[in-house]
């Protein structure tokens, strides 16, 4: 008799342990950092992960740092779903959050009923144009979208600093940073004397229409069968150069959001550091989410209380604010290897007893 | 045989299985030194496998192998070669970006440093003993597949080996080719070395061979001498069972028009080579016809076109009177064309539900405005579960059903449209005698409720079981467009190998 691994799904009450069973593996790796720093190990992990639960204040700030990923992740999902690996969702960001200035900047004389679609239009329509030329040429040239939209993010990242640099460089501080957006142009808080803003119900929203698109509409299922199965779905008649040309768009315009969102609800103005990376962590948060609308928002959710928390933790226990980033990425590397173990099962068997599920191995 | 008592190589009893599949079933091979040994039988008979065995790639569940008379253990390719057994197989192992001599010392050499120059002179001597013509500086990637064959084959004699076991080695080749390959053959057996030569091409085997053995379903069916036999023999042995047992239903009586027609189809196969050529077919209402072939003949990309996938460089396609060349899936389909593709599984999408699955090519059927009406995809998907005896429920994903059910599921797809043109490409390949009977038997319903059906199949008892008329394909050519009534396998078996009787 001996213990056995073999390839089969994980059990389920297995899958829905991971999440937990991460948190605990990666604070017991992390803890000797956090004692090498002269810190205890569970205060630390109080402070990171049920501090900002239990404090209201904090709360609302983890659904402030989520607004973001919730946009980007879905963004990404989206994308994925229709089997379109756009790796660009940063670039998109930018392009949204540069569109979203140039608007703002201009609506000192517009009511906010107008300038606030104008600038969530342009937001949307600055990342799907940024989407438009890599969407084109995977699907008229086949050229592989992951290089072109990953190399486009830098570009876009170069021309902001330039913008930022030249004709928007900030005439009273000569900080590279542009002048600020009009008042109307401001998202509305949705809590008085908190960050958290419009752009946070626009997220839920789009959210709640793309789960709607893959799950209730003909496209979904088009889109969906293309992800899945690229030949099935030509096969099928479907149309797959449209269908995913559609999907490159409004992914590059959920992205665009995001830019307009943070412009107009948290800064107020555009700066080079506009994202700390939104765009790629929204592929982690998307993957970690398995593409599915409701996955992506509880990983959005956690990726923000783990930002707040790091940021509790370096004040309250006085430990360099880089021990948040180390925490960070060691627990998504271990929730990624741990997501491998959901492919296996250990199991107790008698010899020669054959396996369950006995395939043939050829 | 009386030269059959110094063998070089000796499989006994050889058996193995794969899963429910016995591959090869106590199969007796022996190869004489100085001998083209063909190995003859159809798709599926056991022919690889037995090869595979031999050059360590798998290993045999029993049997014994010996080698100059001495029990081995061949339990890698590695000590396949340390016997001097090579193979060349249909896929090459190249390095595209390296040179000939790169490729050719890989794995062989830890000398350190690697001194090319004195590499390239062992490779060009090793050529020209064998009068291999091979530039050792060349680059793989400049090189035609010919050429490449023979670098493989230059690699397993840089490994000295004496015994050279080609898998369809002509598949690839243009004739030239074919020429240049035969007059190495022959070279390396006036040497005293061994091949075998794994084909089903009975002309090839009838040039080239000194001995043959056909298997059948794993099994030997026979071990002749080419001298001492003929084409027909052979196509018989390979084939198999003269004679059928089912009688199929006569015509279903109505006048017969044209539904499906190719006139002087021409198309390209994935590598811009002609897969096609001029290629006329008509298949009326009520009628089945059996388009028989060896697989990699045109089959694939006939089902293609007809699937809307591949586009036609040349001729007309047109379904009753209207036109349909290059048009779209969804073109097609509408003017009545059913398409159960060749590889099922790779044509349905796996993650997916039955019932998406069910209605993915008609979405327009059961959506409005974009919104899908779920309650009328489940009633569907239902409702052709139990007409069509699947054992699945509609929510169950694709990809956990068993090969009869999901053919099942593609079968039902197509036959709830009603259509009035069928195209079935190897519809029953891999299933089990029943969901095969299943599948047939729908065959027949739809021909005598006035489909027309092309039956494309690599089968031949299928083609000749079901089919009215029986058109063969051979190197993207109709070779013959016959009545099914007084074909023998034989001749459809000469036919498929290129061989025109008479």
């Amino acid at each position: 008799m001996r213990w056995q691994i073999e390839r089969l799904p994980a059990p389920v009450w297995f899958r829905a342990v991971i999440p937990v069973l991460s948190i605990v593996v990666t604070f017991v790796l992390t803890s000797g950092f956090v004692l090498a720093v002269g810190a205890n190990p569970i205060e630390a992990a109080y402070y990171f992960l049920l501090d900002p639960l239990a404090n209201p204040v904090r709360l609302i700030e983890v659904l402030v740092k989520t607004t973001p990923l919730l946009l980007t992740g879905i963004a990404v999902a989206f994308a994925f779903s229709g089997g379109y690996w756009n790796i660009g969702v940063e670039g998109q960001l930018y392009m949204g959050a540069t569109a979203a200035t140039a608007i703002g900047l201009q609506m000192h004389d517009t009511p906010a009923w107008l300038a606030l679609p104008l600038i969530i239009v342009g937001g949307f329509l600055a990342g799907m144009a940024w989407a438009l030329v890599p969407a084109l040429m995977k699907v008229k040239l086949k050229i592989d979208e992951v290089v072109t939209t990953l190399l486009l993010n830098y570009v876009a990242i170069f021309i902001v600093s330039a913008i930022l640099n030249g004709p928007w460089r900030d005439p009273i501080s000569q900080w590279p940073q542009s002048p600020e957006i009009a008042a109307t142009a401001i998202f509305p808080r949705l809590i008085p004397r908190s960050r958290l803003h419009l752009g946070f119900i626009l997220a839920i929203v789009i959210i709640a229409l793309v789960w709607f698109v893959l799950n209730r509409t003909a496209f979904g299922m088009k889109m969906k069968a293309v992800g899945y199965n690229l030949e099935a779905a030509r096969f099928s008649g479907i149309r797959v150069d449209r269908t995913m040309l559609l999907v490159a768009l409004t992914s590059g315009g959920i992205a665009g959001l995001a830019g307009a969102s943070e412009v107009a609800g948290i800064h107020f103005h555009l700066i080079d550091a506009i994202s700390p990376g939104y765009g790629y962590t929204g592929i982690i948060i998307a993957t970690l989410g398995a593409l599915n609308p409701i996955g992506v928002s509880l990983a959005a959710f956690f990726i923000g209380l783990i930002d707040t928390g790091s940021q509790t933790v370096s004040r309250v226990l006085g430990v360099p604010a880089y021990l948040g980033d180390v925490l960070q990425a060691s627990l998504l590397l271990v929730t990624l290897a741990m997501l491998l173990l959901q492919g296996y099962r250990l199991t107790w068997r008698q010899r020669g007893q054959a396996p369950q599920d006995g395939r043939p191995v050829e | 045989m009386s030269n059959d008592t110094n063998p070089v190589v000796t499989m006994r009893a050889i058996s193995k299985r794969f899963g429910a599949v016995l591959a090869n079933d106590r199969v007796d091979f022996s190869l004489q030194a100085g001998e083209i040994h063909a190995l003859l039988g159809e798709n599926g008979a056991g022919k690889t496998t037995l090869m595979r065995i031999l050059y360590g790639l798998y290993q045999a569940d029993e049997g014994e192998i010996q080698v100059h008379g001495r029990p081995v253990t061949i339990n890698s390719p590695k000590s396949a070669i340390h016997l001097g057994i090579g193979m060349v197989s249909q896929h090459f192992a190249l390095v595209s970006p390296h040179t000939v001599t790169e490729n050719l010392i890989l794995g062989t050499t830890s000398r350190l440093p690697l001194d090319l120059e004195q590499a390239h002179a062992e490779v060009s001597a090793v050529a020209d003993e064998f009068s291999i013509s091979i530039d050792p500086r060349a680059i793989i990637r400049d090189l035609s597949v010919g050429q490449r064959q023979r670098v493989e084959i230059l690699k397993a004699l840089h490994r000295k080996a004496r015994v050279l076991v080609m898998d369809e080695p002509t598949a690839v080749l243009i004739p030239q080719e074919v020429e240049q390959l035969f007059s190495s053959l022959r070279n390396f057996k006036d040497k005293g070395f061994s091949v075998v030569f794994i084909s089903h091409k009975l002309n090839e085997v009838m040039e080239i061979t000194d001995r043959v053995t056909v298997l059948r379903g794993g099994r030997v069916a026979g071990v002749v001498s080419t001298k001492d036999t003929n084409p027909t023999e052979l196509a018989r042995m390979m084939v198999g069972r003269p004679t059928f047992g089912v009688t199929r239903k006569v015509g279903a009586g109505q006048e017969q028009i044209p539904a499906l027609v190719l006139e002087q189809v021409t198309t390209l196969d994935n590598k811009g080579l002609p897969a096609l050529k001029e290629v006329s077919l008509v298949v009326r209402t009520g009628e089945i016809v059996g388009l028989a072939g060896v697989s990699g003949n045109g089959q694939t990309e006939i089902a293609e076109i007809l699937a809307g996938l591949r586009p036609v460089t040349q001729g007309r396609l047109r379904i009753f009177d209207r036109d349909v060349t290059n048009a779209h899936p969804q073109a097609m389909m509408a003017a009545g064309l059913g398409r159960i593709p060749e590889d099922s599984r790779a044509n349905i999408i796996g993650q997916m539900t039955v019932a998406e699955n069910m209605v993915v090519e008609r979405l327009d059927q059961f959506s409005r405005r974009g919104y899908l009406e779920r309650k009328a995809i489940r009633r569907y998907a239902e409702a052709l579960i139990t007409e069509y005896q699947i054992k699945a429920s509609p929510d169950d994903r694709m990809r956990t059903l068993s090969g009869g059910n999901l053919q099942k599921v593609v079968l039902a797809r197509v036959l709830a449209q009603k259509p009035k043109v069928l195209v079935v490409a190897q519809p029953t390949r891999g299933l089990d005698v029943a969901a095969t009977e299943y599948i047939r038997n729908k065959l027949l319903e739809q021909r005598a409720e006035g489909a027309a059906i092309l039956l494309i199949s690599e089968d031949l008892d299928e083609i000749m079981q079901v089919s009215d008329r029986i058109a063969v394909i051979y190197e993207g050519q109709i070779l013959a467009d016959r009545a099914a009534a007084g074909a023998t396998p034989e001749e459809l078996g000469l036919l498929m190998a290129g061989v025109h009787p008479g």
